[in-house]
């Protein structure tokens, strides 16, 4: 029973929609799965975190959202609606349009994401450029301003400056100001922050969440720490070995999580002032991509488990609160009310 | 229990990428043919080309088969002393070999050696090992082997030229080549030397010689394997040039090079099979060789995997 | 940046020395240069007074300055075989050789660098494939194999190009001759200088395309595609400049290794040029020649080292750490 009727959020305003999408990679051994069945949607302006382990499949929903899969993977099935319009599958040059304009991208090092021969200043001028009509001048304009929206002192002297002569938090904000350049309506940030320090990671979130707000951007911010998720997110979805297992509000998920892989990864989260006891963790490790098991992919671990869960596949099940659903059979045979 | 091993290899990724590959296998092929000829010439060959005795000075110049006035007594031909050109080439293939692969085989033990000193021992003496590979290095192999050789001919008198000029070809060809394998076996060894295993031999007192043959050497001997697939390949078209220019091996045990240079006198003439075969198996040879080790370094590269 | 000029420039001089070294060892202690210079006949006491003459019984040091001072000026002796003086034979040859290195150069880097570049970012289409098969017989066929065979086919077979000589030469400039000003000049350099440039072409050829190949999977092109910039943008303008760099540093070490290479092509053409004339000198043990060929090519080889370094550090802004503020806040 696919829940294709099922409330993912509010639909109302959603700019992002992703239905039944499943990325692959074929390989001499058989198809690998990557993303297996993955749905969900995302508001104007609202912040969807997307947390899991490695490998759970984050990035790779990303980059087939704004087209940059890496061969041999492609995309299977499902769809990818962007404002309404299906934007998997669109001739190269649509798809390279709506890059940059109306969804961007960050990515994790900063160092590498900016071409160390060019100066910042070159870099966004050519991107303001491709996707507006400004001329050089006024775009080297609207350069220093997005400098200076991002954080960066004496703009316009460093604009001309490269990129090996910024420190990594500082790369990070010229990364976001690269991204916002034309104004997208949504940011894939694939773990932001991951590479800098933590006392940097504070500002660069803070950054992304007040940039985004001010502009109603929307973010899908993917990364494995929760931390980061607390501090920004408005929705949250959970994914395990290429599925999503829970998907909610914020405050939902974190408080009254449903799926037992969701229930493991937050009380795993250690607590600054608790007593000193031994912090729980989830037995086993999270499968590889040719070793998925059938059923749900977590049953091996999971305390809860049921022989149900070993054979077939959970559906999205409500929760009772209101945009929370969890893929879970045992969630299911309990009342939903909390 | 044979046939589960002999699965496991079929089925392993090296024997999957060999199989799929179709220039591989024929290169292979080649490759095994070109060796198999010339390990035997002796025993295959029609006729003796080297023995005067045998040769009909009324038979030269002799036109390929195919051609009008040729006989399939000379398939390929003959050269202007009535030489059969098949023969000669498939001398000439086992001259060509011998030299490339016992240079090879010379440069690796001059490589391996200076390189395993100089990763294992450090301080100034690997600082100058390293700094001769890299001035060697900057240094075409061509213009080394032709020093070497030239250097020798100059200092040892003259009668012994053809007699041991082979060998003073060995030498010159294995000189020119060991830097690289001296510093893929450094890296190499310096990578093993600072594992724990060592760490462990060190500390039972096992003699440093001792570590290094038992140890050391299997683990760097991969990638110098690589190189010298492709080193073959160089070493033959070294050998090959340098007969060309008349510094190789002396006339009395002719290489595939030297083959050229005596035909191409002839080019003008109109006896073109002259030159044109040996250079034909010249560059099958290289070939063969060349895709074989191709092959080699793209299945044992793990970045390409 | 001052300071790494001069820095290359005493290593050069360092490595000219060391060169000079070895040169003037093997001019002076291997085999007998009086032997060598003079007939059987010569008595033992003219023998001695040569000797004496050339100052071969003075101190090593100051051979080696003697040496070194005549080096400076290009007197390298006499030939033992030609029994002139080397000073003279270099002009006549070396412009031959240059031209024909030049030549090649220029065809092996143009040539090079631009397929390199289109079987690079064209890797599946059926040309592209053909280039790389091609590029596998420039690399496994020897020098004169090549030349043998473009005289067999362009002047054997079909007789369009000569397949000797350097074609009528014009003095210009002092003692530099020059073929490229004449016809047959240009007629006769065209197959010397495939020869000799094939090899370097394919080398250059495939470096750049798997330079190409491994820049177009960095996080830096993967971002710029993000912001939705063109192909030919992200091709041309972004990937092609991280290609270059690392490029000119193995294709001016390719070059500097044409000089090496024009001994087997001047043999095979009969090109009049110093490589022709060293094989005969090694041919005949004539070590005068091999000595001055041996410091020409130094020299040539220091000079092109150094051009390539200035290069890369003018172009890499990552080298000039002396440029703008370094850092900054987080």
């Amino acid at each position: 029973m696919t829940p294709s009727t099922q409330n993912y959020g509010d639909r109302s305003t959603a700019i992002l929609d992703v239905e039944h999408l499943c990325v692959e990679f074929p390989t001499r051994h058989g198809a690998l799965v990557a993303v297996d069945d993955v749905s969900f949607s995302i508001n104007e302006g609202e912040v969807l975190g997307v947390v899991g382990e490695s490998g759970a499949g984050k990035s790779v929903t990303g980059l087939a959202i704004i087209g940059l899969l890496e061969r041999p993977g492609r995309i299977a099935r499902g769809s990818i609606r962007f404002e309404g319009q299906k934007i998997n599958g669109l001739p190269k040059e649509a798809m390279r349009r709506i890059r940059g304009a109306k969804i961007g991208a960050i990515f994790q090092d900063p160092l590498t994401s900016l071409n160390p021969l060019y100066t910042i200043g070159r870099q966004l001028v050519e991107t303001i450029t491709t996707h507006t009509d400004l001329s050089l001048s006024r775009a080297r304009e609207r350069a220093i301003d997005l400098l200076n929206e991002v954080g960066i002192p004496a703009a316009d002297r460093r604009i001309d400056a490269y990129p090996h002569e910024f420190s990594g938090g500082m790369r990070q904000r010229v990364v976001v100001a690269l991204a916002l350049c034309a104004n997208p309506r949504l940011i894939i940030a694939d773990e932001p922050t991951t590479a800098l320090d933590v006392s940097i990671q504070a500002q660069i979130i803070a950054l992304l969440r007040g940039l985004c707000r001010e502009h109603r951007t929307a973010i899908m911010l993917i990364t494995h720490d929760m931390g980061v998720i607390a501090e920004t997110a408005d929705r949250v979805a959970v994914m395990y070995a290429g599925r999503i297992a829970e998907i909610g509000s914020l405050r939902d998920v974190v408080k009254h999580p449903k799926h037992p892989y969701t229930v493991g990864l937050m009380n795993s989260i250690p607590i600054i002032g608790h007593k000193n006891k031994r912090l729980p963790h989830i037995n086993g490790s999270m499968p590889r991509l040719h070793e998925i098991p059938p059923g749900c992919a977590f049953n091996p671990r999971c305390p809860k488990v049921v022989s149900r869960c070993r054979v077939a596949r959970p559906d999205f099940m409500q929760t009772g609160n209101p945009g929370q659903m969890a893929a879970c059979w045992v969630f299911g045979k309990e009342s939903g009310n909390d | 229990m044979i046939s589960g091993w002999l699965k496991r290899i079929i089925d392993h990724d090296i024997s999957y990428s060999f199989t799929h590959s179709p220039v591989t296998v024929l290169s292979a092929l080649m490759t095994l043919i070109i060796l198999v000829s010339s390990a035997l010439a002796p025993v295959l060959t029609p006729h003796d080309p080297f023995n005067p005795a045998s040769l009909d000075i009324m038979d030269a110049f002799t036109p390929p088969a195919w051609v009008d006035g040729g006989t399939w007594k000379y398939p390929l031909g003959t050269d202007d002393q009535g030489r059969d050109i098949l023969s000669t080439i498939m001398f000439g293939n086992r001259i060509s070999l011998i030299v490339g692969f016992l240079s090879v085989i010379l440069s690796i033990v001059i490589g391996v050696t200076l390189g395993m000193v100089s990763g294992y021992i450090g301080g100034w003496l690997d600082a100058l090992i390293m700094r001769l590979a890299d001035a060697q290095l900057t240094i075409p192999s061509i213009l080394i082997a032709l020093l070497v050789d030239g250097i020798a001919r100059v200092s040892l008198p003259r009668e012994l030229h053809d007699e041991i000029a082979i060998y003073v070809l060995i030498f010159s060809i294995g000189i020119a080549a060991w830097p690289q394998y001296a510093r893929v076996t450094r890296s190499g060894t310096m990578v093993e030397k600072n594992k724990e295993y060592i760490a462990a031999a060190r500390v039972s007192n096992v003699h440093p010689v001792m570590i290094m043959l038992r140890h050391i050497i299997p683990n760097v001997m991969g990638p110098n394997l690589v190189l010298a697939t492709i080193g073959v390949a160089l070493a033959i078209i070294i050998e090959a040039t340098l007969s060309f220019l008349g510094v190789g091996v002396p006339p009395t045990t002719p290489s595939l090079g030297t083959l050229i240079r005596i035909g191409n006198e002839f080019l003008f003439s109109g006896e073109w099979w002259i030159t044109i075969f040996p250079v034909v198996a010249l560059i099958f040879l290289v070939l063969s060789v060349n895709l074989i080790g191709d092959w080699l370094r793209d299945t044992f590269n793990p970045k390409l995997r | 940046m001052i300071f790494y000029i001069i820095n290359r420039i005493l290593q050069s001089i360092a490595v000219m020395l060391v060169t000079a070294f070895v040169c003037f060892i093997l001019f002076n202690y291997v085999g007998d240069p009086i032997n060598n210079m003079v007939g059987q006949e010569t008595t033992i006491q003219d023998r001695e007074a040569l000797r004496e003459q050339l100052g071969l019984n003075d101190p090593t040091v100051v051979q080696f300055f003697r040496f070194l001072r005549n080096a400076a000026q290009g007197d390298f002796g006499i030939s033992y075989r030609l029994q002139r003086p080397v000073k003279d034979l270099i002009p006549e040859r070396l412009p031959a050789t240059l031209e024909l290195v030049f030549a090649s150069a220029v065809l092996s880097v143009v040539l090079g660098i631009l397929l390199g570049i289109y079987t690079g970012l064209n890797q599946n289409t059926w040309v592209s494939r053909a280039i790389l098969a091609g590029s596998l017989a420039g690399v496994s066929l020897p020098t004169f194999v090549i030349g043998i065979l473009l005289i067999y086919l362009f002047s054997v077979t079909l007789g369009i190009l000569p397949s000797y000589g350097r074609g009528e030469a014009v003095q210009i400039v002092g003692w530099w001759t020059t073929g490229l000003l004449t016809i047959s000049g240009w007629k006769a350099i065209i197959l010397p200088s495939i020869t000799l440039g094939l090899y370097q072409l394919t080398l250059i050829l495939r470096i750049v395309r798997a330079e190409m190949m491994e820049v177009l999977l960095t996080d830096y092109i993967k971002f710029a595609r993000a912001r939705g910039l063109t192909d030919r943008v992200i091709n041309f303008g972004h990937a092609l400049k991280n290609t270059l760099i690392p490029v000119i540093t193995v294709t001016g070490l390719q070059v500097g290794s044409l000089i090496a290479f024009s001994i087997i092509t001047e043999t095979v053409f009969q090109w009049p040029g110093m490589g022709a004339l060293f094989i005969q000198a090694v041919h005949f043990a004539d070590i005068p020649i091999m000595v001055a060929y041996l410091v020409m090519v130094a020299l040539f080889f220091v000079t092109i080292n150094l051009i390539v370094d200035l290069l890369y550090f003018l172009v890499d802004p990552r080298l000039q750490i002396d440029r703008g503020e370094a850092g900054g806040q987080g």
